[in-house]
């Protein structure tokens, strides 16, 4: 590992480097693990195989493993970057890690797969592109990788990996690998998986990591690296609704711009236009999109997740809160809402509880009408009585209808995860208490 | 006008410029009193470039912070000022030396002016009462940074507690604050240290010119080149010489070090930068090579 680069090995990453700054493509994607089931040998892999790991840091992964007496570079030790973690031998945290090749840069969101860590993995996953489930293959799909999948799915991640690791410690052997895919597939059927994709690799030799493995040649599909640069994440955008949340007035009042009055915000989804008519909500006033601004460029279109100002013709009056639609695709103000609830707090989430919402940049107070159930995340099960009586505990998820003090822009969550997500704040405290994905509004 | 986007597909570095922006508004219409920190180093350049982009053409609505270890590069000083009168903002200094002076800080006589900066920025902070401090922090730097979020809780005595970090969910940033305390606020998290690069060579923004390869006057101290000079002269033993360098980061001048390159323009530093073989920090700052957690420990105290 320690070796020095070779002339090609060079070369790749001078591409890799110029490559950056041109029309190079981003792939987010999270991966949940526990100690035994190689995650961080995985992560480490990817990070040593594309040149992502300098000297110095692979120099105090090395030492440290020597002082800890491994016999191995332990390459967790990279990526559990806090004392604690360090001490304890676990990770804890999200942790972010980036890598790039030629074509595609990468964000990994490193995260724990334990049950009490769960809201780490949803926290993980909200951003995510891709997930990756890894299962060790002598012991087959596990209460930890069903989670994992279900955690995915439930924040609809649109595109999941399936790598059965540890192939070396099966003999390669194809039947063990037919057997875990079908197993997974039909878990899946219950899960929302646009795209699935089953992969057999061993990540502490580095077969079907980057290169395709000599020892497996029943496998035909790619490499988990092949399948990282190429799987098509510019389709999952909504280029249909247009929704455009407004986050800032632009009001310069200075002598060049004395008229200028735009409104700054991040496309969450479609394509605004100039020439567009729009209708602002919740007020319902109507308009027509005047010009955009990309700071002093202006633009033919804008669409997500480009961060651009909106002009009107019209002088209506728009605030920090307000969203921008089109007048015949426009979400429904509403003020109940039915969603899914992560709850990341000790004291539980109870029926009659009062707290702060943010949607979008709107923020409001919200009163929890109802508990309907808590969903078991590692069956499936919807579990009624308990969660009506004892309330949504931590890392748990359920079924929960709010009252909000005033409408939100809200779409469902499974069309539109920007406008569909929100978070739960303890007003007394300042902590973010929950995550929720929105089902339906009424 | 521009064509339309055949594929409607932003470049993955238009995407960071995207999410910083966003973070810069979001942070200006949620706080009652912001202010960017800046060193004049190339990281809390970008960053005054996204604020710029994301209130155009509207001044940023903040100031802009400055902690003067007294041992600056006068080149970063010089870039500083430049930026400020071209945007118009306000510039605090916050002076390391008049803090040991008033004893807001103290010198044991063991502690670097790095460390310094510290207890200064905290009392500035306090003093003027920010609620949200920019800084120019990147995930990619360092495995404490790693674990850290956009928005970075800070209690009344300035600390980060690693354990106790608030969930970060989407582009959902939550800000809320008691009295006294603040927020660190890192927009360019998901950077990387060639993201930086590419983007001051598209924007073609003017950073302090030690970053390009130059002549100067270097001696070899623990395994770094550091610059001599009045602040910082040679320890019996220690020999200086001239030659050719340039910084991969700036910073407090008697412990940044620097490295022997010809690199003079940005694509020749992204080409050194590719094949390069240690961390920035790793390779040029002696503040944080003192342990495995020197980052973290600085950090907790209240470090940017």
């Amino acid at each position: 590992m320690g070796t020095p680069h070779t002339a090609a090995e060079d070369a790749t990453a001078v591409t890799t480097a110029q490559n950056v700054g041109r029309n190079m493509d981003l792939l987010r994607f999270a991966t949940a693990g526990s100690v035994d089931d190689g995650k961080s040998t995985l992560i480490g892999r990817l990070l040593l195989d594309s040149k992502s790991i300098f000297e110095d840091q692979l120099e105090a992964v090395e030492a440290t493993s020597v002082s800890k007496g491994y016999d191995y570079t332990d390459l967790a030790l990279l990526t559990d970057g806090l004392r604690s973690e360090r001490e304890q031998g676990i990770t804890i945290d999200v942790a972010y890690r980036y890598f790039a090749t030629p074509s595609r840069k990468f964000i990994i969101a490193d995260t724990p797969g334990h049950v009490q860590y769960t809201r780490n993995m949803v926290t993980g996953a909200s951003t995510a592109d891709l997930g990756l489930v890894l299962v060790d293959a002598r012991q087959g799909l596990t209460e930890q990788s069903r989670r994992h999948a279900v955690i995915l799915s439930l924040l609809r991640v649109p595109h999941l990996v399936l790598a059965v690791n540890k192939m070396d410690l099966v003999d390669f052997d194809q039947a063990t690998y037919d057997r875990i895919h079908a197993e997974f597939t039909s878990f899946a059927t219950k899960l929302n998986i646009p795209d699935l994709q089953v992969i057999p690799i061993s990540a502490l030799q580095g077969d079907n990591v980057v290169n395709r493995s000599e020892h497996m040649p029943w496998y035909q599909g790619p490499s988990l690296m092949h399948h990282l640069e190429n799987v098509h994440v510019a389709s999952d955008r909504d280029l249909v609704d247009a929704r455009f949340p407004v986050q800032f007035v632009i009001r310069p009042k200075s002598d060049d711009f004395h008229d200028y009055r735009g409104y700054g915000g991040m496309v969450a989804s479609g394509i605004l236009k100039p020439g567009d008519e729009v209708v602002v909500l919740p007020s319902g006033m109507t308009s027509t999109i005047a010009g955009i601004d990309l700071f002093d460029r202006e633009i033919a279109e804008a669409f997500p997740p480009m961060s651009v100002t909106v002009r009107l013709t019209d002088d209506v009056d728009v605030s920090r809160g307000d969203m921008i639609a089109r007048v015949n695709n426009a979400p429904v103000p509403s003020q109940d809402i039915d969603a899914m609830v992560c709850w990341m707090t000790n004291e539980p989430l109870r029926k009659g509880q009062k707290l702060a919402i943010k949607h979008t940049t709107r923020t409001a107070r919200a009163l929890v009408k109802d508990i309907q159930y808590r969903l078991d995340v590692n069956t499936l099960h919807r579990d009624t009585e308990s969660a009506v009586a004892g309330g949504l505990g931590l890392n748990e998820i359920g079924r929960v209808q709010l009252r909000t003090t005033v409408p939100l822009l809200v779409d469902p969550y499974a069309k539109n995860r920007t406008t569909g997500s929100f978070i739960l704040i303890d007003e007394a405290t300042g902590v973010t208490v929950g995550a929720g994905m929105i089902n339906s509004a009424s | 006008m521009n064509q339309t986007h055949a594929d409607y597909q932003l470049s993955q570095l238009d995407q960071l410029e995207a999410e910083s922006i966003h973070i810069f508004r979001e942070v200006a219409a949620e706080f009652e009193k912001p202010v960017l920190m800046f060193s004049g180093g190339k990281d809390s350049i970008v960053m005054m470039r996204l604020a710029e982009k994301a209130f155009y053409p509207a001044k940023i609505p903040f100031p802009v912070l400055q902690v003067d270890t007294g041992y600056d590069f006068p080149e970063v000083l010089s870039t500083r000022d430049n930026w400020v009168n071209r945007l118009g903002v306000r510039l605090i200094v916050a002076s390391v030396e008049e803090a040991l002076a008033k004893g807001i800080v103290v010198d044991d006589g063991k502690t670097s002016r790095n460390r310094h900066q510290i207890g200064t920025l905290l009392n500035a902070i306090e003093e003027e009462g920010f609620t949200a401090a920019f800084g120019g922090g990147r995930r990619d730097e360092e495995k404490a940074r790693a674990k850290e979020r956009v928005y970075s809780h800070r209690d009344e005595f300035g600390q980060w507690d690693p354990k106790n970090q608030r969930p970060e969910l989407w582009s959902l940033y939550n800000g809320r604050l008691h009295a006294g305390e603040h927020m660190r606020i890192f927009p360019i998290s998901n950077w990387t240290e060639l993201d930086v690069w590419h983007y001051i060579g598209r924007e073609g923004i003017e950073i302090p010119t030690i970053y390009f390869s130059h002549q100067r006057r270097v001696f070899e101290r623990d395994g770094m080149l550091l610059t001599e000079s009045e602040f910082n002269p040679c320890k019996p033993g220690e020999v200086a010489s001239e030659r050719t360098v340039r910084f991969r980061t700036v910073g407090d001048l008697t412990l940044t070090g620097c490295v022997e390159s010809t690199a003079s323009t940005i694509d020749e530093i992204i080409d050194e930068i590719a094949v390069a073989r240690l961390t920035e920090r790793g390779a040029t700052r002696g503040d944080d090579r003192f342990s495995e957690a020197a980052m973290e420990d600085r950090k907790k105290e209240g470090y940017f």
